[in-house]
């Protein structure tokens, strides 16, 4: 089996010849192509410009895999901040001796969400470490989006409504299962995917906020809406569509389900009226059933940003994720 | 069985409005020890805590952690050991691996060469972790109540049986009833009854805290860990309370019989001897403890010794244990100390009454 070596990242033949060979022959198209030192783009009106680096293990995972997360990962944060996602740089950085077969897995993987997502890679970097010094392959990517999100209507108010696009936390039981460190078997798909299908809320009366969940789970995305917005969310733990599989894992390893990550996901705010319309859309053709409105807005309270009704009936305070529930998930 | 409905509101409601009317006919606020921590993990991370306490029901976490109630002595002694010694894995369970103890938490310390720190899941990856690196002494910190004690007393046996040298333990193993015991003789904290730990008693059976019921007159209920099954276990309490009776009663009949685990039981007296250990908080409590065959002791193998003293200074976690100050009552609750950076026991376990306290126990006036 070929394997990455040193003279790849080098500068010289062997490099070109790697660029040519490989990474072209997978996401070639007219920009990056020219291979120039940096890329020529034209985009109109406002941008949206984000970087996101990817170190998740293991690099392939029911689902998924690193490029496929590197892209989704990245076009996702710039469509819930109300931009169209466009170009997307990629820099890999390789351990020596890692295998050529799974690099093009990888870029495969890249590719059909770059396509999906529609966006181009148009500049990119290789860099080769030492074996040891690097755990296979890690991806550092950024993003250039135009934004499409109006600006009026987005106050926050008292009673909107709280919604969760599909069931949260399937990323992070994949990854799990797929690390087999608690001898877990399952057949759970992580949800990582481009979430292109939400930038049409935005242009959708009363949307007024959107974040992805990903690290830190669905408790950590709404802590830090209430926070940033100066309100308390009231979620119910009952309303929470999570899937069976993040139910009994989280059940069996005693973590809370709130706090897994998903990558394909996100939490939408919007006013009482547009809720139905906005989970109709959610819950359409190619959609997710599963999508619910799980909590609402209610005035600031000093004591917690947002509060859990329990599947119980009981209330306590719903914190931001503390510490690091699972390491190296993206 | 779909344990669901366990938890579920409809049902919970119900029998928190029995609780209500229970604690109105006794007529005044009652207070009862859940010793096992993750009864208090139940209580709170439902919200079921804070709603008992509005309705006039104390709950009052006991010494059911095995991790904070891990004196800091052998904490150190495994530290010390890992630091000192090439050669040697320290392995655990990840929250003991994490208590502060006098020189730093042994995850945050440097090892010696060819020594390293090993987070284990479950006792039987002791094996593996030995059979996997025969040149290397594999300690096994060994912390656990009657729950966990017959899977490290397959560890011992196994090691035995099979001539697994390079396997030995810091023996921190112990037993539930000892401490009940003794915060009923101390006589500083007044209880009503006990809701007895569900998975210790699968093991030891319900009739290992008869003596609680006949020699204190104090009433008791084995209880599960959903929410509806922790307020079973305390209608079963309350009632005995009313009637003014003393029993041991059991409201988890799907796992725990009076007798308990005879299997579990023949092996753990099989491969431990009882002898005196000590508790975080209490000192020494006579024949608590669970000691291997002096052959696959770390102590002796190694020739170091478990000294006792240290705590952070205003660290209430002793006390916390014991029963006779909340969480709340600590100058360093929320405050030095915090889930990242703890400073005592009770703030690192997932069955410690400090972290469940900070993580849920926030009063909400609702």
């Amino acid at each position: 089996m070929k394997r990455v070596d040193l003279s790849i990242g080098s500068g010289g033949k062997s490099m070109r010849d790697f660029i040519e060979g490989v990474v072209l022959k997978h996401l070639g198209n007219h920009t990056l192509n020219g291979l120039q030192d940096s890329a020529i783009l034209s985009t109109r009106g406002t941008i949206a410009f984000t970087t996101d680096s990817f170190v998740i293990h293991p690099l392939f995972f029911p689902g998924g895999d690193i490029g496929t997360l590197c892209i989704a990962g990245t076009v996702n944060d710039l469509i819930v901040c109300g931009a169209r996602p466009l170009y997307v740089s990629l820099a890999l950085i390789l351990e020596e001796g890692f295998g050529m077969d799974d690099l093009d897995r990888v870029l495969t993987s890249v590719k059909d969400t770059a396509d999906s997502a529609g966006v181009e890679v148009v500049t990119g970097d290789t860099k080769v470490v030492r074996k040891g010094e690097a755990d296979g392959l890690y991806i550092n990517t950024a993003g250039i989006g135009e934004v499409v999100r109006r600006d009026d209507g987005r106050e926050i108010r008292e009673g909107d409504a709280v919604i969760v696009t599909g069931s949260p936390g399937d990323h992070g039981v994949a990854v799990m299962v797929a690390r087999n460190e608690f001898a877990l078997e399952g057949n759970v798909c992580s949800d990582c995917a481009p979430l292109v299908s939400l930038l049409p809320l935005w242009g959708m009366e009363g949307v007024k906020w959107m974040r992805d969940i990903t690290r830190g789970g669905l408790a950590t995305v709404i802590c830090e809406f209430a926070e940033e917005m100066g309100c308390t969310v009231l979620l119910e733990e009952a309303l929470v569509p999570f899937s069976p599989p993040v139910r009994c894992v989280a059940e069996i390893l005693g973590i809370e389900p709130l706090y897994l990550p998903s990558e394909g996901k996100a939490v939408v705010v919007a006013s009482p009226d547009a809720a139905d319309v906005v989970l109709d859309y959610l819950r359409g053709p190619g959609g997710c059933p599963e999508a619910s409105a799980i909590g609402v807005v209610r005035p600031k309270r000093v004591e917690a940003s947002a509060i859990l009704k329990t599947v119980s009936g009981g209330y306590r305070v719903l914190e931001s994720l503390t510490g690091e529930l699972l390491p190296r998930i993206c | 069985m779909d344990l669901r409905i366990l938890r579920e509101e409809h049902g919970v409601r119900a029998l928190v409005e029995e609780v209500r009317a229970e604690i109105g006919t006794i007529g005044r606020e009652v207070q009862i020890m859940e010793v096992c921590g993750t009864h208090t993990m139940t209580a709170y991370r439902s919200g079921l805590g804070l709603l008992l306490r509005k309705i006039g029901m104390r709950l009052i976490s006991g010494p059911g952690c095995p991790v904070c109630v891990t004196p800091d002595g052998i904490i150190a002694a495994a530290a010390r050991l890992v630091q000192e010694r090439p050669g040697v894995i320290l392995a655990s369970f990840g929250d003991m691996l994490r208590v502060p103890a006098s020189d730093c938490a042994i995850m945050k310390l440097v090892p010696a060469e060819g020594s390293s720190v090993h987070v284990i899941y479950s006792p039987e990856e002791v094996v593996e972790v030995a059979k996997a690196n025969p040149q290397k002494e594999v300690v096994f910190l060994a912390a656990g109540f009657e729950t966990t004690v017959p899977g490290i007393g397959w560890v011992v046996r196994t090691c035995l049986r099979e001539g697994i040298r390079n396997v030995s333990l810091i023996p921190a193993m112990k037993i539930v009833p000892p401490p009940l015991k003794a915060i009923l003789d101390a006589g500083d904290l007044r209880l009503d009854g006990f809701i007895y730990p569900g998975h210790v008693s699968v093991i030891i059976g319900s009739e290992a805290y008869r003596f609680v019921a006949e020699q204190y007159g104090v009433p008791g209920a084995v209880a599960g860990f959903e929410p509806a099954d922790l307020l079973f276990g305390i209608l079963s309490v309350l009632r005995q309370i009313r009637e003014g009776r003393a029993d041991v009663e059991i409201a988890y009949r799907r796992a725990v019989k009076p007798e308990g685990n005879g299997l579990a039981k023949r092996l753990m007296e099989d491969v431990f001897t009882v002898g005196d250990a000590e508790w975080r908080g209490f000192g020494t409590i006579p024949q608590s403890g669970l000691y291997p065959p002096e052959a696959l002791c770390a102590l002796s193998r190694f020739g170091i010794k478990a000294d006792s003293g240290w705590e952070t200074n205003g660290c209430r976690c002793g006390e916390v244990v014991r029963g006779i100050a909340e969480p709340e009552d600590c100058g360093l609750f929320g405050k030095g100390c915090t889930p990242e950076r703890p400073l005592g026991p009770c703030m690192v376990s997932y069955e410690g009454s400090c972290l469940i306290h900070f993580k849920y126990g926030k009063e909400l006036p609702l």
